[in-house]
């Protein structure tokens, strides 16, 4: 084995220059834009110390696009588990035609983002949309979905949920299949019913799939960007702009670098707390 | 009920339950290339069945956006993407799961904690140097910066690792280079893996919205997401039709894809979710 020292590192040398020059580096540049005022034309960077950390504890619109991707993230999860739950027990009982359900739920997911916003951007529409129109027929007036701020968040949430939810049927159907059968036998031998069963043995024995999901969808809010771009625009009266749509703005409309960046280590923190909190929280259940 | 009854009923929700899983997911894609063939009038009409189909929607599409052009870039980009990701990820992949060398662990390590970068981190540095290197408005720009890529690693290393040794051992016998026994006898039998890397890293860049929004600001370079994506905002008021025509054009490439190769990609997920 000795013999292949050079060539290894001849093998990850490219490899290693793509992730110096495009991954870590930006990091420590990242962080370095923080303590500065940049609008990356100037030629001078003046160094600013804490300010634009300052500045970001005052910001009201930091905080409401913050608590607008909370407010996201809280409606897609339960919406996502408990319908990727339902679909994927039902998809593992002896059923024809797996392959093909599975296949359908799956199908937004390999779908851009664009399609998918512009899609229900219009099928959501208060005065042309689909959905709408089948309301009426039930007497229920026009739902301005897009265009309120009670239902923006909603909306969106909903419609990220549509998108990944064939995503969160695999990983809970994978799940689901390693559940050792003679646990069900026991408890069939033992007189529980089919309720019993899936409260008592499958939903605890699906403790990790659920924690991936929730890491999960909880990442991908935060990170959500395409549809309050497309379907929104962030309005109104700001009610949907997410936190990327903010670091955006302040990059790329009014030039500030070093407050986006700022954001955006913030975010990146955020992202990792809210994955290790989860981890530990969702754990400490598997163990009753 | 006899016990006979109960399980038929039990078998008509379930299969009730999945067809309406099915209706949900399928019925918009289907809603929205109707709306791309109905006529205008009609686009915003509840049937099912276009009384008359027709292309108009597409030909005022064509006329607004030089769809071809932006095709090419959405395949010189995502191409691009997967190309570099498959040569340089199989390369370091191989050397990670067959080879010795110093600093192997710290490598590997060093990639598992990149994958927990989210890319809003780096996309102020990342559009900053592509400023700083001429690159807007190039395919290097679009490409380079985003095809740094864990998942290609770990899916690599994976599937190199059940290679027998035996293979390896022998074409060295012969004289062959590492490089050589990777590309002409490793790679080949990987064909799984190859096509799992390929599958999922061509999807990122070709859906993509918000890389392209920074670097392509010229309408010739950019990618159709983004051209799509544009040409909905600027006040298509109505334009429904359109709007469903390029959409569907936007998805058509990769839905092809995932109807030949829906094993992989939902093997990707399988991967990319359960060991990441």
């Amino acid at each position: 084995m000795k013999r292949s020292h050079k060539s290894a590192y001849l093998l990850i040398l490219p490899y290693l220059l793509f992730l110096s020059v495009f991954m870590l580096y930006p990091v420590l540049f990242s962080v370095w834009l923080t303590f500065h005022d940049w609008n990356i034309i100037s030629p001078d960077i003046p160094f600013v110390g804490l300010e634009n950390y300052q500045r970001l504890i005052g910001d009201e619109l930091f905080f409401k696009s913050l608590w607008n991707t909370l407010r996201f993230i809280l409606v897609n999860i339960p919406i996502q588990i408990t319908l990727a739950l339902l679909l994927a027990v039902a998809l593992n009982q002896p059923i024809k035609g797996r392959g093909f359900f599975r296949g359908a739920y799956f199908l937004p997911v390999v779908t851009s983002g664009v399609v998918i916003s512009f899609l229900w951007a219009w099928m959501l529409s208060t005065d042309d949309g689909i959905i709408n129109e089948l309301l009426g027929f039930f007497g229920i007036a026009p739902v301005p979905w897009l265009t309120s701020e009670t239902w923006a968040i909603p909306s969106l949430a909903w419609v990220a949920a549509w998108k990944n939810l064939g995503y969160y049927v695999v990983i809970f159907l994978a799940g689901l299949q390693g559940i050792p059968k003679n646990l069900y036998e026991a408890a069939r031998i033992d007189g529980a019913g089919s309720l019993q069963q899936f409260f008592r043995i499958t939903l605890p024995m699906l403790n990790p799939a659920m924690l991936l999901v929730v890491i999960l969808s909880t990442i991908n809010g935060f990170q959500l960007f395409t549809e309050p771009f497309i379907m929104t625009g962030g309005g109104p009266a700001n009610s949907s702009l997410s936190v990327v749509m903010y670091i955006y703005k302040n990059a790329f409309q009014n030039l500030d670098m070093g407050y986006a960046a700022t954001i955006g280590l913030v975010l990146a923190f955020m992202i990792l707390a809210a994955s290790l909190i989860q981890k530990k929280f969702l754990e400490r259940d598997t163990y009753y | 009920m006899t016990a006979k009854g109960w399980s038929a009923l039990r078998k008509i929700t379930l299969y009730l339950i999945l067809t309406a899983g099915a209706v949900l997911f399928i019925f918009p894609f289907y809603w929205m290339v109707l709306a791309s063939v109905k006529t205008p009038k009609e686009v915003f009409e509840l049937n099912l069945i276009p009384s008359k189909v027709t292309e108009a929607s597409y030909a005022y599409m064509f006329e607004r956006i030089p769809v071809w052009e932006s095709l090419l870039n959405s395949f010189v980009f995502a191409g691009g993407v997967t190309l570099i990701t498959l040569v340089f990820t199989s390369m370091a992949g191989y050397a990670l799961a067959r080879l010795e060398f110093r600093g192997r662990n710290l490598l590997f390590s060093t990639v598992l904690l990149t994958m927990m970068i989210p890319f809003q981190l780096l996309m102020i540095p990342l559009y900053i140097i592509v400023v700083k290197l001429g690159w807007l408005n190039t395919y290097a720009g679009l490409v380079m910066p985003v095809s740094v890529n864990a998942l290609g690693i770990f899916i690599f290393r994976q599937f190199f690792l059940t290679i027998p040794q035996d293979l390896i051992d022998a074409a060295r016998m012969d004289g062959a280079g590492e490089l050589r026994i990777l590309f002409r006898i490793v790679l080949p039998l990987s064909k799984p893996a190859a096509v799992t890397v390929t599958i999922f890293t061509f999807m990122g860049p070709w859906n993509d919205l918000l890389w392209p929004l920074l670097v392509a600001r010229d309408q010739e370079m950019m990618p159709l997401a983004q051209a799509a994506t544009l040409f909905g905002l600027e006040g298509q008021g109505g334009q429904w039709g359109s709007i469903m025509a390029v959409t569907t054009i936007l998805a058509l490439p990769v839905v092809l894809l995932y109807l030949f190769f829906q094993r992989y990609f939902i093997e990707s997920v399988g991967s990319s979710g359960m060991k990441g």
